[in-house]
């Protein structure tokens, strides 16, 4: 006979930052930080394409740096400061990043873009990427079906280089 | 005067872009309702056989477990065919969720979990067990190939090949020129990045509101209706973002059926989301063998086509694409033969991907037209202008447009074509060979019925409205376009609402139609708007119109005015005050001109232009440079066209390198069902690609002149990177897709 799943596996508190806001949660010890975000808190912008860290659709920014949710549990998490699509600009105004997707055309569907976007941003964070050929490599976890690669690598070109000469007329 | 154009054909930003980039489009799984329970799906692990048995005791132990639905208790459901068939479906027998014990392919649904929670519903499927009395499956294609069959029944008339002009095989025999060779490609899988889901909301006196991944709410309703026996009055399905779909959501999937019958069995809202996994057991694009036989004359005149395909179908349906039809009408020819047949296999029954059947049979085509322009020693691309056609010999009529010369010589220029070397392994950049192919594309510009709705607001705000789907394809974006050019008003000042099953008529969203169809219903009903405006302004008193016909009219910058005089007119607001209106809507219905479709067949057309570079030690190829011109009628929007093309030639890329759905042959189970291990083309996959649009003026395809964009991408590419490969290295490999192995194993590249 099966105890009560509660029982076996009794929740587990949980304190973390999710785009600047505090959270005070139960969760159970199997949740990833993807079903805690989209399931649980009803933050759908981090998207679910494989469940497994095979399509990327689900990254989002953990202190910073990128990292698939999917491959995260929330109870791993505490005291962290998460940031997701929504963290970073709304519709009305929107992030640079999120910019230069809309008028690069970046996307199609729009199912990968959210992972496609904090990834580039995690990317521009890590500042290994300075040419075209590196954007292609290290973007290569964030999968496209409908194949927007090349406009994907032009919006970050450009948010590259808006950076550089904003870096030049700081100095 | 609608092609004053300023809008139209203009880069315009997707305006549903600021939704999508800001994680604010609600796709099908990401909405919420109190109360709502979870579905997950057993699927089965043996490919063909029976259930004897499904134990669900331990399943049913898990807490949170609601209900689990198996073939032994599942609700009823319509018993007719008719009633399961939705607007896509085939000849033969849908399949039927849960039905029976049957077991006709691996993955099918053999139990369903309802939960809580996602979570528990998802590992009380796993704790399910099913007893089974196996058969041996059949899913070789290649070894079943002599079971083929013509399908009784012709899915639609123009995929049955056209009755053989000619003698093909006296022609082919007596030419001094002829290549004839076996052509093997295999399944590939959609893989659109959102996973399949249903959301159900279950309301007061039976109402349900579905929120579905699927290119046709309309179809979706029709579906759940007909085997529900519901009112399709007291059913919505809505579609407002679909993460990709690439023809895998025209028909409805197993996800909507389970939801539907728990939420009505429970009386409780449901969420169904597929596994990945799950989604390589749905409608795939099939595995495919070709036989083409091309004969010339020593000009390279085309003297004989003959192109046999087979490809695969299920147990239960006679799925059917155009493969081979494209063979005698590409090209001049007058001795031409093409036959079709099928297989059946113990598989999933196939269905539409993208460019569904011209992505296979071109791709044997033109290489085959390749294998030819070596043999008779002419360069690829000549071989193809001399064999240029205007007509459409299959039928027997006229071409509506083909600018394909302009992309031959637009596309060679943009690539360089000029420099290339013809011998090959002729090409080298340091370690690298150096390979350029080149393939044609075409596809059938089509258009559906299809109706929409038009409201012009006294204070200058337009709403379009059909029930059309965007797949990320643009129609938000072309549509408002559409508006915002009859109405000279901003794009910022229309509403575009899609997406819905109780907005005017419209079809499934596939066959690179819908800009056609939505598209000239949209322009049709704005004009019928701006025809009422002219009888409310003329019968205001001495108005300046009272004269004016509707052809002599347009909308400027708020006002209706004579189009040879602006300065002729009155305001759009005061013609409504004046008539007591705060808005004026009009609804157009339009469809395909048959008396025109009787002369003539309209195509869009490509030239791709392909380079590789190949690591001579480790077979590595890299896409290095791709150029695809494009005659594809008007633009609407140079941004996403553009990008529909780039979609499709990175899915070409993947169909050439990539893409392959690998079978266990002895156990009929699909091995590499997730994304790690069926590769779709990824950032380094993908270098330079250049689109180029010929522009062609063409009433006669559609009102709007559009022939579509969604499919012609990626016809050709395949064939032109395997072209490619062979200049690069001497080595012509038949089999898709040309993985390291097969390069490796070429004697030319050791």
């Amino acid at each position: 006979m099966d105890t009560a799943l509660e029982d076996r596996f009794p929740t587990c508190p949980l304190s973390l930052t999710i785009n600047g806001k505090p959270y005070t949660l139960d969760v159970h010890p199997w949740t990833t930080l993807l079903d805690l975000l989209r399931s649980d808190l009803e933050l759908t912008g981090t998207k679910k394409g494989c469940d497994h860290g095979q399509c990327g659709a689900c990254t989002v920014l953990i202190e910073g740096q990128r990292m698939n949710a999917c491959l995260k549990l929330a109870v791993t998490l505490e005291g962290a400061a998460i940031t997701t699509v929504e963290g970073l600009g709304t519709p009305e105004e929107m992030h640079p990043v999120q910019k230069a997707f809309v008028e690069h055309d970046a996307f199609q569907c729009g199912y990968c873009t959210p992972g496609q976007i904090c990834s580039t941003i995690g990317l521009l964070n890590e500042g290994h990427a300075s040419t075209r050929e590196d954007i292609r490599e290290l973007m290569s976890g964030n999968l496209c079906r409908c194949g927007a690669y090349t406009n994907i690598a032009d919006a970050i070109e450009e948010v590259l280089a808006d950076r550089a000469s904003y870096r030049e007329a700081a100095e | 005067m609608l092609d004053r154009s300023k809008i139209v054909g203009s880069p315009v930003s997707r305006i549903d872009g600021p939704l999508k980039v800001t994680g604010a489009a609600k796709y099908a799984a990401e909405h919420f309702e109190p109360g709502m329970l979870f579905g997950h799906v057993a699927l089965a692990t043996i490919a063909a056989g029976r259930i004897l048995a499904i134990d669900t005791r331990a399943a049913e132990r898990l807490q949170g477990v609601v209900k689990i639905y198996t073939h032994e208790n599942r609700p009823k459901a319509a018993y007719r065919d008719s009633k399961w068939k939705d607007a896509v479906a085939l000849p033969g027998h849908p399949f039927r969720p849960l039905e029976n014990d049957r077991v006709l392919f691996d993955g099918q649904p053999v139990a369903f979990v309802v939960a809580e929670t996602p979570e528990a519903a998802r590992d009380a499927a796993g704790l399910i067990h099913v007893h089974y009395a196996a058969e041996t499956p059949n899913t070789h294609i290649v070894a079943e190939q002599h079971n083929s069959y013509e399908p009784p029944v012709a899915r639609m008339k123009q995929f049955l090949p056209p009755p053989p002009r000619g003698d093909a095989e006296a022609a082919f025999a007596a030419a001094p020129h002829k290549v004839s060779a076996d052509y093997v490609l295999p399944g590939e899988h959609h893989n659109p990045m959102e996973l399949f889901a249903a959301t159900v909301r279950f309301e007061d006196e039976g109402r349900l509101t579905i929120q579905d991944k699927t290119q046709g709410s309309q179809n979706s309703r029709d579906y759940v209706c007909g085997v529900f026996g519901l009112d399709p009055d007291k059913v919505i399905v809505k579609n407002d973002f679909v993460g990709g779909a690439f023809g895998q959501a025209l028909r409805p999937k197993h996800h909507l059926f389970l939801a539907v019958m728990a939420s009505l069995d429970l009386s409780r809202s449901m969420k169904v989301e597929m596994t990945r996994r799950e989604m390589f057991y749905l409608s795939w694009r099939p595995s495919c063998v070709q036989t083409v036989s091309l004969a010339a004359d020593d000009e390279g005149y085309l003297q004989a086509v003959l192109h046999h395909a087979v490809h695969t179908t299920s147990r239960h349906e006679d799925y059917q694409e155009n493969v081979a039809n494209w063979s005698g009408l590409a090209y001049k020819c007058d001795n031409v033969k093409i036959s079709y047949e099928l297989v059946k296999l113990d598989l999933a029954t196939p269905g539409d991907m993208r460019a569904p059947g011209a992505a296979s049979g071109v791709a044997a085509l033109e290489t085959a037209m390749d294998e030819l322009a070596c043999e008779v020693g002419i360069d690829p691309l000549e071989l193809r202008v001399r064999n240029f056609v205007h007509r459409d010999q299959n039928q027997d009529k006229a071409i509506t447009s083909k600018a394909l010369h302009a992309c031959y010589r637009e596309g060679a220029e943009r690539f360089g074509w000029v420099a290339r070397s013809p011998t090959p392994r002729s090409m080298r950049d340091g370690n690298d060979l150096v390979g350029w192919g080149m393939a044609g594309g075409i596809w059938e510009a089509m258009m559906s019925k299809g109706e929409a709705k038009v409201r012009l607001s006294a204070d200058g705000h337009v709403t379009v409205s059909a029930a059309a789907s965007d797949i990320g394809t643009g129609t938000y974006t072309i549509l408002g376009q559409l508006a915002a050019e009859v109405f000279d008003c901003p794009i910022d000042a229309v509403t575009v609402d899609i997406g819905r099953s109780n907005l005017p008529k419209t079809g499934v969203e596939g066959g690179s139609w819908t800009a056609a169809t939505t598209g000239s219903a949209v322009q049709a009903a704005a004009k019928a708007v701006v025809k009422t405006l002219l009888g409310h302004a003329q019968s205001m008193e001495n108005s300046p119109l009272a004269e004016a016909s509707e052809e002599q009219v347009e909308i400027s910058e708020g006002r209706l005015v004579l189009e040879a005089n602006h300065q002729v007119g009155t305001a759009i607001a005061d013609i409504m005050a004046a008539a007591g209106l705060d808005a004026v809507e009009e609804q157009a219905k339009v469809g395909p001109d048959i008396l025109s479709m009787r002369r003539y067949a309209a195509y869009s057309h490509s030239a791709v232009f392909v380079e590789v570079k190949i690591d001579e030690e480790l077979g590595v190829v890299r896409v290095t440079r791709v150029v695809s011109a494009v005659a594809a009628g008007r633009i609407l929007n140079a941004k996403t066209a553009r990008s529909q093309i780039l979609g499709g030639v990175v899915m070409g890329i993947g169909m050439a390198l990539h893409e392959e759905g690998l079978i266990d042959h002895r156990t009929g189970r699909i091995m590499n069902h997730n994304l790690a291990e069926y590769h779709v083309p990824a950032h380094a996959d993908i270098h330079d690609i250049d689109v180029i649009f010929v522009e062609e003026q063409d009433q006669r395809a559609s009102p709007i002149g559009v022939k579509g964009l969604g499919e012609i991408g990626i016809v050709g590419v395949a064939a032109a990177v395997s072209n490619a490969i062979f200049h690069a290295t001497g080595k012509r490999i038949r089999n898709l897709p040309i993985t390291i192995d097969k390069i490796l194993e070429s004697e030319a590249v050791q």
